[in-house]
């Protein structure tokens, strides 16, 4: 396929472009945050992106969504990255889907239509410790009863504070570490033992901490395979990585686009600053790496329809490359601002602490670069 | 069966037959590389009988028109011809600056009489090409370049001396831009002539390199006659052509490394040389970090070059990117060097020996470093990112 977009692709990021930028902008995360909003996006907003058809983006038509697949998601994902706008886009339109679209008809039947009317917000509960890492899972679930028994924490769920239910990565078997013995549980919010409070971090997002004390799910609450959840979830992984990596080519590329706005204004020397080679060169370098961003990210997309196969690779390659970009991208941003870089008032300082949190999530450049070695034999 | 399919079954019938089994070897060294020209040397039999069977197809150059000698392929059979010889580990059957460079010009700035007459000759491997652009005193800046050309009425004659000219010492013939007007300013006096390398007046000296190779050579002309017909394009418009065709070089140069490793991966090439723990990974973590990151580099720029020609073909001209291509594909190919010096280690750096094909390696890894100096330096490549695509002002 080749590495372009079609028209009907070219439209929908227009489309997305124009929305998101009018309706959602930089100002609108800035709000949220000084409003010190208990959700950190809007429900209102999330409820036009539905009618648009951004939360059943990847839900079968026969639920109500627009089943459009990974690139129109991350052309999305992309413009959302460009104007910092906070959803439960990636947790529960890409990941929460992605891992229900392999359930049973009677869990799809009774989530996927509420997900794509934008009504119902799903998050992953994956991480335990500080570095994201699937397979060192010890959150138990052991049989009990006609179902199961869930004991255990989880950390840094993205949108997982009230949200309507979180898909657990659970250990059935096997020791920490291990990635066999993993299964995936749908857990409602209100069962009982089951405790989650805000954890607020620099990007101003939502993210939960929560804790399962004697949770107890039914037998239906499980997800694909007992002990055997891992591929799934790192399909559920994967699609995710590839939404953050579209998402900070985004962030990227507004950061540079408004710091070389910036350069070509600002005076000092009687000249503008961009006239310097010293600054000059760093940003057509940072141009040169942004270029990259974009084939990386495309191609992981498309992967996802094309070569479900090698789609982890794709998505592994795309979110260190990103991820490793938009740090520099944000870096630069600032050090070219000079002062006003570094002030609330600017915008900039809100990528750069967005870029910082989404490299980290769902595994960093060490974590991508690390899985895309051993997958290359070294 | 589509036409497409078709065109690949064929294809695949006709390498099988005519590919000979020695030519569908990795190439050993560059003597195994063939140039072709007027005083062509072959390695063996098979090198000629390859060059001039593909030649004859116009399989040498698959994308230009039957009519000069191409193959008259469209872009989806070109790039099938070229996974077909992939497939069967085919070698390029002629190397040439007359295909790369010269035929892209001519293509575009030639006279109907000029395409007839070179272009053919050059997909048949006929005549070896230089190029004469540099000269000691217009390196980055080569719009300055002073090799004088007059007009003495039937001929032009053409006096001055260039550098870094490529194989110069075994070119039949030269392309070569010279200054016809001295008044102009530097860019408005340049012409792109062609003239043959035994004409009277032209000498040539090597430039032994730190890899201990000449692949280049100074060249001299003194009252050199270039027959008035040898003009390409329009006089003193020659800098428009030498533009055209550094766009093309450096999309070449960015895109002709792969780490002389023919598609291994560096960190294969790694694990070969150093071995791994018991998780079957690279013992040095420190090495494997760096290789990582060069692969993912290496993906990456590889997909952005093809991202380029497809919107390249769906209308989208590649312009000024192409130095973006040339600025990272350079520095990759250095970087890669690098880490397949660390990879082998001391062996790496023996400089004469069976082992080391008297050192491949370390000589190749010094070749990398003019990589990003010829075509036009990095920083200029950056100039250019700044000036022409971001709009960044002049100082």
């Amino acid at each position: 396929m080749a590495l372009v977009l079609n028209e009907e692709e070219v439209m929908l990021r227009d489309a997305a472009k124009g929305f998101l930028s009018e309706k959602a902008p930089v100002s609108a995360l800035r709000k949220l945050r000084d409003n010190n909003d208990p959700l950190g996006w809007s429900r209102e907003l999330w409820a036009q992106m539905a009618e648009m058809g951004w939360a059943g983006i990847l839900v079968p038509e026969e639920y109500g969504g627009i089943d459009y697949g990974m690139v129109g998601a991350g052309l999305i994902a992309e413009e959302m990255g460009r104007n910092l706008t906070a959803s439960p886009f990636i947790s529960t339109a890409l990941m929460a889907v992605t891992a229900l679209r392999e359930g049973t008809d009677e869990q799809k039947e009774k989530w996927l239509p509420g997900i794509a009317e934008g009504k119902t917000i799903i998050a992953m509960a994956v991480d335990e410790g500080v570095k994201h890492d699937p397979a060192k899972t010890a959150l138990s679930a052991v049989a009990h009863g006609n179902g199961y028994r869930l004991n255990g924490e989880k950390s840094y769920i993205i949108d997982g504070f009230d949200a309507d239910a979180l898909i657990v990565a659970a250990r059935t078997s096997g020791e920490v570490g291990d990635e066999a013995g993993i299964s995936l549980f749908i857990v409602e919010k209100d069962a009982a033992g089951l405790s989650s409070s805000r954890t607020k971090l620099l990007d101003s997002r939502n993210y939960a901490h929560s804790e399962f004390k004697d949770v107890d799910v039914a037998g239906d609450a499980l997800i694909g395979t007992l002990d055997d959840g891992f591929a799934l979830l790192e399909r559920v992984l994967n699609v995710g990585r590839a939404g953050l990596a579209a998402e900070m080519l985004g962030a990227s590329e507004q950061s540079f686009e408004i710091t070389m706005d910036y350069i070509k204004e600002r005076k000092q020397f009687d000249t503008h600053v961009g006239a310097f080679q010293g600054l000059q060169h760093r940003s057509a370098h940072l141009y040169s790496e942004i270029e990259l961003v974009k084939s990386a990210v495309l191609k992981a997309l498309q992967m996802f329809n094309e070569a479900p196969e090698m789609a982890g690779a794709g998505a592994a390659l795309a979110k260190a490359k990103a991820g490793e970009v938009a740090i520099l991208a944000a870096n630069e941003a600032v050090q070219m601002h000079g002062g006003i870089g570094m002030t609330d008032e600017y915008d900039i300082g809100f990528y750069m602490k967005r870029v910082r949190a989404a490299q980290e999530l769902l595994g960093d450049y060490a974590f991508q670069a690390n899985r895309l070695a051993i997958l290359r034999g070294f | 069966m589509s036409d497409l399919e078709t065109f690949r079954k064929e294809t695949r019938a006709w390498l099988e037959e005519n590919c000979p089994p020695e030519m569908r070897k990795p190439m050993r060294s560059e003597e195994d590389a063939c140039w072709g020209g007027r005083n062509a040397k072959f390695s063996c039999e098979a090198q000629k009988v390859w060059m001039e069977r593909m030649g004859a197809k116009g399989w040498t150059a698959p994308e230009w028109p039957k009519e000069y000698g191409g193959g008259g392929l469209s872009r989806e059979q070109a790039k099938i011809l070229k996974e077909e010889m992939a497939a069967i580990k085919a070698r390029n059957p002629l190397m040439s600056f007359g295909i790369w460079m010269l035929g892209p010009a001519l293509l575009k700035y030639g006279s109907e009489e000029q395409k007839k007459h070179y272009l053919p000759q050059i997909t048949r491997g006929e005549i070896r090409w230089c190029q004469g652009y540099s000269e000691p005193g217009a390196g980055s800046d080569l719009a300055s370049l002073q090799t004088r050309c007059e007009d003495k009425g039937n001929y032009f004659e053409v006096t001055g001396q260039k550098v870094w000219t490529s194989y110069a010492d075994k070119a039949d013939w030269i392309f070569c831009l010279v200054r016809t007007d001295r008044k102009a300013p530097k860019h408005l006096g340049i012409s792109f002539i062609l003239f043959d390398m035994q004409s009277k007046g032209v000498s040539t000296k090597p430039i032994t390199l730190i890899s201990g190779r000449s692949p280049f050579c100074e060249t001299f002309f003194d009252q050199v006659k270039v027959p008035k017909e040898n003009l390409v394009g329009t006089l003193n418009k020659g800098w428009d052509i030498a533009k055209y065709l550094l766009t093309h070089e450096r999309a070449m140069i960015g895109d002709a490394g792969d780490g002389g490793i023919g598609g291994r991966s560096i960190g294969q090439i790694a694990v070969d040389s150093l071995g791994t723990d018991a998780q079957g990974r690279l013992a040095d973590q420190a090495l494997r970090a760096d290789l990582a990151r060069a692969e993912i580099d290496g993906w990456s720029f590889m997909l952005t070059m093809e991202r380029m020609k497809d919107e390249a073909k769906a209308g989208q001209g590649i312009g000024a990117r192409s130095s973006m291509l040339k600025y990272y594909g350079t520095e990759l190919n250095k970087r890669r060097y690098e880490l397949l010096m660390a990879s082998k280690g001391h062996a790496a750096l023996e400089w004469e020996g069976e082992a080391s094909r008297d050192g491949e390696l370390p000589r190749a890894w010094l070749r990398t470093k003019a990589n990003s100096i010829e075509g036009g330096t990095s920083e200029v490549q950056l100039n250019i990112i700044s000036k022409r695509i971001l709009g960044l002002p002049a100082s």
